[in-house]
């Protein structure tokens, strides 16, 4: 119980004296708002841009699912592909290392050349989710117990069987770290591309809100964002911690609370 | 049942020349130190592994084997119920009249009440008996378990093989039982094959002809003692043949 309330209370005691000092230099040297605004002014052009700052926001987080729904379905699919056909996984698979380590920011412009542009935004998305989904996943179906895999062959299982009764089931606590990964990067895809777009003038997302506010000197809308941004990562991060807690409590060790 | 002269190979000369002959119904056990390929027979019986020479015979057909592991090899994210289910959804069993004969078997085994109980939850010798359960659900006509007791504590040990004996006598399948123990080996089995280890081969056989049920008198009798002695001696002798450990 005391674990929890510390673990509550202090990062929101840092929370506070933060943002308390940071309100105090602001005054004591009077630093004016277009260099460094206020935390009381950030909060207050969170509430009166929210209108603007929301719609944006949905923008970017409609995009993120997408990039994350998408990166899922792909990185589990390739991953079960590659299990099932060393063929192709031995064509496939240093192309998927080559597309995850070149940096986004400089595929994004490219992307924005060739495909419209909310869809160069989810292709960054998807880039740069679905690499941790398809090397975890893969690692999961990877480790299966040797002995549970005898077993099955004795009883003479199917592929599919294999692939659903024991690869799949096996491969969760993996393949769940992996979307966890995954949450975050895609919406920093999404940022990112939406950064590089938004240098070209159009796009609508959170991500461009920054951009334009800088351009226009409206550090106090720019922060607002960011923390919106902020505020989005964390949640995407905490609900797929949910997701993963509740699939693995049962069962997994890394979702349940050690004994002493 | 008659398995014959099997060698195998990887790399290393697993079995030479291995000659083992089985009757239907008895209890057998493959006695050795680590190392001379008790395993390795164990999973060519179960088809598990291939012969590199030699042929393995079954006059009556191979039939349905149950397999028990080392390592309980139970599925951790599936409950009891469903780990011992497996072999029948494998087979393509529906539900429903599957039920009834995961019942019987986790009954048999004493796992009546943890049906819906996680691996995890359970003890080392409740998963083991869960890993038997599943052996015995497809009612098969041979049973191969591979050192299944080892890594449990000896009172755990001691119970099972006695319910194991239980299990044995109420359905009289052949069972091919893997140890290292010579105690163990002596209180369960009709038929002790001793071998010699790298690379293995059959070394001796002792007969051990004591009447079942055996119990706990039996495991404290002088004639126990007597056989385990005999036993000792031939698994000495094997070990002799093969020079150092």
């Amino acid at each position: 119980m005391s674990d929890r309330v510390l673990r509550l209370g202090l990062p929101i005691l840092v929370l506070t004296v933060g943002g308390f000092i940071w309100h105090l230099v602001v005054q004591i040297f009077t630093i004016p708002p277009f260099v460094l605004p206020g935390p009381g002014l950030v909060l207050a052009t969170l509430f009166a841009d929210s209108g603007l700052l929301w719609n944006s926001l949905l923008v970017t987080l409609l995009t993120t699912f997408q990039g994350f729904l998408l990166a899922a379905v792909g990185g589990i699919g390739l991953a079960i592909l590659f299990n099932q056909s060393r063929f192709v996984e031995y064509s496939l698979y240093p192309y998927a290392v080559i597309l995850q380590v070149t940096p986004i920011v400089a595929i994004a412009p490219l992307l924005l050349i060739y495909l419209p542009q909310p869809l160069a935004v989810l292709a960054c998305a998807w880039i740069v989710a679905f690499f941790p989904v398809l090397a975890n996943t893969t690692l999961g179906l990877n480790s299966v117990d040797h002995n549970l895999l005898a077993l099955f062959e004795l009883y003479k299982a199917s592929r599919w069987q294999l692939l659903w009764n024991l690869k799949l089931p096996s491969a969760l606590p993996q393949m769940l770290a992996g979307l966890r990964i995954a949450g975050g990067l895609s919406l920093i895809g999404a940022v990112v591309a939406e950064i590089a777009a938004g240098s070209a003038g159009a796009g609508s997302g959170l991500a461009y809100r920054i951009a334009e506010s800088g351009y226009r000197l409206n550090i106090p809308r720019m922060f607002a964002a960011l923390l919106l941004l902020s505020l989005a990562g964390v949640a995407i991060f905490f609900a797929l911690s949910g997701v993963s807690y509740l699939m693995l409590r049962r069962w997994h060790e890394s979702a349940i609370e050690r004994e002493r | 049942m008659r398995g014959v002269g099997k060698t195998f190979e990887r790399g290393t000369v697993a079995l030479d020349a291995l000659d083992l002959e089985l009757r239907e119904g008895e209890f057998v056990s493959l006695l050795g130190p680590s190392g001379c390929g008790k395993s390795t027979a164990l999973r060519i019986i179960a088809g598990l592994s291939t012969v590199s020479e030699g042929i393995i015979e079954w006059p009556n057909g191979a039939g349905q084997i149950g397999f028990v592991f080392q390592e309980p090899t139970l599925m951790p994210w599936a409950n009891v119920a469903a780990n011992v289910q497996l072999p029948l959804t494998l087979a393509g069993t529906d539900e429903m009249s599957s039920r009834a004969t995961v019942t019987q078997s986790l009954q048999r085994v004493g796992l009546a009440n943890f049906a819906n109980a996680f691996p995890r939850e359970l003890s080392g010798g409740m998963k083991m008996r869960a890993s038997i359960a599943r052996a015995l659900v497809t009612g098969p006509q041979l049973l191969l378990m591979d050192e299944p007791f080892a890594a449990l504590d000896e009172i755990t040990r001691f119970k099972l093989n006695n319910d194991l004996l239980a299990v044995w006598r109420e359905l009289r399948r052949t069972v091919i039982f893997v140890t290292h123990s010579v105690f163990e080996s002596v209180y369960l089995s009709q038929r002790i094959v001793v071998m010699t280890p790298r690379p293995g081969r059959v070394f001796g056989e002792i007969a051990i002809d004591v009447p079942y049920p055996r119990d706990e008198r039996f495991r404290t009798s002088a004639e126990y003692a007597g056989f385990c002695r005999q036993v000792a001696e031939t698994l000495g002798k094997a070990m002799a043949t093969a020079g150092a450990p």
